[in-house]
């Protein structure tokens, strides 16, 4: 299936944001990490697990009268560090941003190691994981050293 | 705040230093010099779960030096028990000392508490992570009896998994060129982490479950406890437990200078027969505690140890 195709499965977005290139099946996930869930007023189109030139199949998601921030987007090198990002403005494309991992990820997902110290929901210190590794993506809690297990990152999403 | 969190935190050179401060102190720690080069500080002892040879040879240190303690005590009559985060803990004993000591059941703990003090922080076990005051005194116990810390051949044996010692220590030894040997159960083996750090250090890292197959060859046997919670039932935990011990009719292929150490308390890895052994070294290792500590403490407060401390101390 062409591209113009899989951009067609849902209309076209007058402002907002294009999250394009997400692995497949991760868009939920995505979503949930940029707190995007039911209590949202904007529209959100989601196409899921379609094919791809680039990466085989992918997901696809378009968030409408939203610009997502570069701060916000940075959250999403867990899961997507791929993906392509476009600020849409009057059905135009007005800026692509990249999604850049810094050396430390702050306050996005808890350490899955369960003897860790900041399991302890009282504990007030940022929760902070540094990047061991980019291709793959590693990752290690700053206190316990802990190796973190990416998929279990996404189920201890802040 | 600087502080001693992982082995880490110090360079090989800031190691050797401060080896070689614990060497000029041991007069003060035997009680045969009177050297208060710590007075007027308060060391905050926080051991969150039960220590004896750290806690206590941490308040000796302190003692010795001319220094106080103040204890969190048993942690039951604590405001731990009530909810406390350790965050709130540490605010309050940050106010009342100079230096805190900690203990914690939590890996990760004494690197929050690191970030959440302003007083430097000395790591006395975390969970299953890291003993880095213990690495001290186990270098010093080295150096002592090998005159070096460079290119030996050291056995590490028993549960590495869950030993934190075992982790802080033979990051140390590679970083001096040791060869490092692990001799474990499988289920027991070096974290994945920490093999990996090692590798990255330029270490050859030898694994094995043959624990008397190695004592030809070693300087050094380090010998830990392999604990019985850590098997699935009783006999699973004999049968492994058999083959990490030392008695004195194992030693006759060992080298005339190799040393046995333990950071106790031991059960029975290491045979009474073994004690009266030229090799036995555990009870030197932990009186070296007080030494190690000392000069650590002297270090993070900023304190000068004097080239003479003869000269510069008083009879008792």
């Amino acid at each position: 299936m062409s591209q113009e195709a899989n951009m067609r499965r849902v209309t076209a977005i007058k402002n907002g944001t294009v999250i394009d290139h997400v692995p497949a099946g991760k868009a939920l996930s995505v979503l949930k990490m940029l707190g995007i869930g039911g209590k949202m007023s904007n529209p959100v189109s989601l196409v899921m697990n379609v094919p791809s030139k680039k990466m085989g199949d992918k997901d696809i998601i378009k968030v409408e009268d939203r610009e997502l921030t570069q701060n916000e987007l940075d959250r999403l090198a867990l899961v997507a560090p791929d993906a392509s990002v476009a600020i849409i403005r009057a059905y135009m494309v007005a800026e692509k941003l990249e999604i850049n991992l810094t050396e430390e990820v702050v306050n996005v997902a808890k350490c899955t190691f369960s003897n860790c110290i900041t399991t302890n929901p009282r504990e007030p210190l940022p929760h902070r994981l540094v990047v061991t590794g980019r291709d793959p993506l590693q990752l290690r809690c700053k206190y316990c050293g802990k190796t973190q297990d990416i998929e279990g990152l996404v189920d201890n999403l802040l | 705040m600087p502080g001693l969190i992982t082995m880490d935190d110090l360079t090989n050179e800031e190691i050797i230093s401060i080896l070689d401060d614990a060497e000029k102190l041991l007069p003060v720690a035997r009680g045969e010099l009177y050297l208060p080069l710590l007075e007027g500080r308060i060391l905050g002892n926080l051991f969150f779960e039960p220590s004896t040879r750290t806690r206590m040879s941490f308040e000796t240190a302190m003692k010795r030096l001319g220094g106080n303690v103040v204890n969190l005590g048993d942690v039951k009559n604590s405001s731990v028990v009530k909810g406390e985060t350790l965050f709130d803990t540490i605010q309050m004993v940050d106010g009342y000392t100079d230096i805190i000591a900690m203990r914690h059941p939590r890996q990760g703990a004494a690197q929050y508490a690191c970030d959440s003090a302003s007083v430097p922080i000395l790591n006395g076990g975390d969970g299953a992570g890291h003993h880095p005051t213990q690495t001290m005194l186990d270098l010093f116990t080295i150096r002592q009896a090998h005159g070096t810390l460079e290119g030996l051949n050291v056995v590490l044996a028993g549960d590495l998994r869950y030993g934190r010692t075992v982790h802080s220590l033979s990051h140390a030894l590679v970083r001096f060129g040791c060869n490092v040997t692990f001799a474990s159960p499988d289920s027991l083996r070096m974290p994945e982490e920490i093999v990996t750090d090692l590798k990255a250090h330029g270490a050859e890292v030898v694994e094995t479950d043959d624990l008397l197959g190695e004592i030809g060859e070693a300087d050094v046997i380090y010998m830990t406890r392999i604990q019985k919670e850590r098997f699935p039932d009783e006999d699973e935990y004999a049968k492994v437990a058999g083959a990490y011990k030392l008695a004195a009719s194992d030693l006759d292929g060992a080298k005339a200078e190799m040393i046995i150490m333990h950071p106790l308390p031991r059960v029975d890895e290491i045979h009474p027969s073994v004690d009266s052994t030229r090799h036995a070294r555990y009870f030197e290792q932990a009186f070296n505690g007080v030494v190690a500590r000392m000069a650590l403490m002297c270090w993070l407060l900023g304190v000068t140890v004097p080239e003479d401390v003869n000269e510069a101390g008083g009879v008792l």
